[in-house]
């Protein structure tokens, strides 16, 4: 064999691996449309994703998922609205404020709070801010959507934050000097120029942190309470779509309809997130800043 | 506050450094409530924890149906998970960074294999848990068990690893390459002799912080590989584990005792935060260290 053929074998060797990404996220189809898409011969589609009744052990069993999704799309957009003005506003400290120690101590602070295993944030807000929420607020339950959403939001920071704050440390130098030159503050700066710099950054960072926030499991498992209704108000219970397949996996019997039911909840929740990576990348790349001669 | 208005608009520039002294103060708290949300967590945790640990409850298993006793077989367990999904993730990982870094022209392939690798980081941590069961557990009949458990935690964590490996990578100069390159050693040759060991330190720090994330994870071990309680350990990779995290959360929701064994709860707790926080900061702090002493 000579040289340049090893070479090659070597090369190709290597493309080989770099697929298994694909092949792994094939495989996850293959596995979760296996699993679950028999459901769909005994429920329609519609009345899948938008029947108002969970009720999967019941005779006759009822596997409507509309109060599920919609538990999940209530403590995400309150965790983002909790975590986004945190998560930017602490990036932009650190990218355009702090000194440098703070600033090395910040994103050490960040990056340990997002190596904090979910299960120990999901006690935490049983043991910690469910008891505090139910004497403050005098609840039947302090496992509701607020706690959910508040330590949620303190999963999605890290992200959130360190991502944007990427996306504010790419914008050229040359931008801030020009803004000071013209005799701006660095609020009128930052506001005006860095950020809007920066703004698709801090879009994917958002929308990444939003896309952890749905799949997040331990958190709502343990803190939203497991009301599989629609809320009333923020002092509800629910029953997010990933504490539902977390919760009654253990107990649905081996390809029942309740156990396809839930890989239905799981195909449902791959594309969901698929699609916010996809318009994340997709914003990452449409509109990223090349040089300083894009703008 | 009217009059202060008024003053403020007469006198411009007070006005602009009054909004931005009131931007930084806003920012600042930002990162405060930040940095206290951890200090807070973390103190509560050490401060209720810290009674329970001793050295029987890290060497000796349950005992009373989990009511007394200690954690080691989750301990255990934890370590078994781990050590293999960095079996499967690490070489995985760092041989995918190397056809994307080194091999790889900018083109269509690449794109879509990053636009994958960015995917299969945003997959929820259950719907891994159900990709493990249905692929794992059922389809390739490997069962609830340790093997089941680390090839999905592995590849979980695959693309953290890809993205350390190839930031690691990157960093190694060209210089290096083109100076092997021109003494007529082949492109494999210089990839294995001169730009792995130089990328090797980078790419491991980069890596623990994803072995951090692999020792926490509860929901993707839960249908695969992680037991409620097991009388003994495990004997080979086809038998399930005990594990810190699924542990935690058995006696915090569905215990015999749930208030009875808040102790042990709390204990529990601070081993598995030691564990993974000790991890990443030593990830941390090497990684600092290396920045500073860079070599080149």
């Amino acid at each position: 064999m000579t040289r340049q053929t090893k070479e090659i074998i070597i090369k190709y060797v290597f493309f080989t691996f770099s697929l298994v990404s694909i092949i792994v996220l094939g495989l996850i189809v293959f596995s979760l449309f296996r699993e679950g898409l028999p459901i769909f011969g005994k429920v329609s589609v519609k009345d899948f994703l938008l029947g108002m009744e969970w009720y999967p052990t019941s005779d006759p069993p009822s596997f409507g998922i509309f109060p599920l999704i919609i538990g999940s799309l209530i403590v995400t957009v309150l965790a983002t609205i909790i975590a986004v003005p945190l998560g930017v506003m602490a990036a932009i400290y650190i990218s355009e404020i702090a000194p440098q120690a703070i600033k090395e101590i910040l994103k050490s602070v960040i990056e340990l709070l997002a190596g904090l295993p979910s299960v120990v944030l999901g006690f935490f807000g049983m043991v910690v801010v469910a008891p505090w929420l139910q004497d403050t607020f005098d609840l039947p339950t302090g496992l509701n959507i607020i706690n959910a959403s508040m330590i949620l939001a303190i999963m999605a920071i890290p992200t959130i934050s360190s991502l944007s704050e990427d996306a504010l440390y790419a914008v050229p130098r040359e931008f801030k000097e020009a803004s000071y030159a013209l005799g701006a503050t660095k609020f009128e700066t930052i506001t005006r120029v860095i950020i809007p710099s920066a703004l698709s950054g801090i879009s994917t960072a958002v929308m990444l942190g939003m896309a952890r926030v749905i799949g997040e499991t331990m958190v709502v498992l343990m803190v939203a309470g497991g009301a599989a209704a629609i809320p009333g108000s923020i002092f509800d219970s629910v029953r997010p779509m990933p504490a539902s397949i977390a919760a009654e996996m253990g107990e649905a019997p081996f390809r029942s309809a309740h156990y396809q039911a839930l890989f239905a909840i799981g195909i449902v929740l791959f594309f969901l997130t698929l699609f916010f990576n996809l318009v994340a990348d997709y914003v990452s790349h449409k509109f990223r800043q090349v040089g300083s001669g894009t703008l | 506050m009217e009059d202060m208005m008024k003053s403020f608009k007469n006198n411009s520039m007070k006005w602009r450094y009054f909004k931005q002294t009131l931007f930084f103060g806003a920012v600042r708290l930002s990162a405060l409530i930040i940095a206290l949300a951890l200090g807070g967590i973390l103190f509560y945790i050490i401060v209720n924890g810290i009674g329970a640990i001793s050295w029987d409850f890290i060497t000796k298993p349950p005992t009373d149906s989990m009511t007394k006793g200690g954690i080691m077989p989750a301990i255990l367990g934890t370590i078994y998970l781990t050590i293999g999904a960095i079996a499967i993730g690490l070489p995985l990982g760092i041989a995918s960074a190397i056809y994307l870094t080194e091999y790889a022209k900018q083109g269509r392939v690449i794109r879509l294999i990053k636009v994958g690798i960015n995917c299969l980081a945003g997959v929820p941590s259950v719907v891994f848990g159900l990709f493990g069961l249905g692929f794992f557990v059922i389809f390739l009949k490997f069962g609830s068990s340790i093997l089941s458990g680390s090839l999905t935690l592995g590849f979980l964590i695959l693309p953290t690893i890809i993205g350390a490996a190839e930031e690691a990578l990157k960093a190694v100069p060209q210089t290096f390459r083109e100076a092997s390159l021109s003494l007529g050693v082949s492109k494999w040759q210089t990839i294995y002799r001169i730009v792995l060991p130089n990328a090797l330190p980078g790419i491991l720090t980069g890596s623990i912080l994803g072995i951090g994330r692999a020792a926490g994870e509860t929901a993707p071990i839960m249908f695969t590989a992680a037991a409620y309680f097991t009388a003994k350990l495990p004997g080979s990779i086809f038998d399930e584990v005990m594990a810190l995290p699924y542990h935690i959360y058995v006696l915090a929701t569905a215990g015999t005792n749930i208030e009875a064994t808040r102790p042990i709860q709390y204990g529990t707790v601070l081993v598995l935060v030691a564990v993974v926080l000790s991890i990443d900061l030593i990830a941390i702090i090497i990684r600092s260290y290396m920045r500073k002493n860079k070599r080149w």
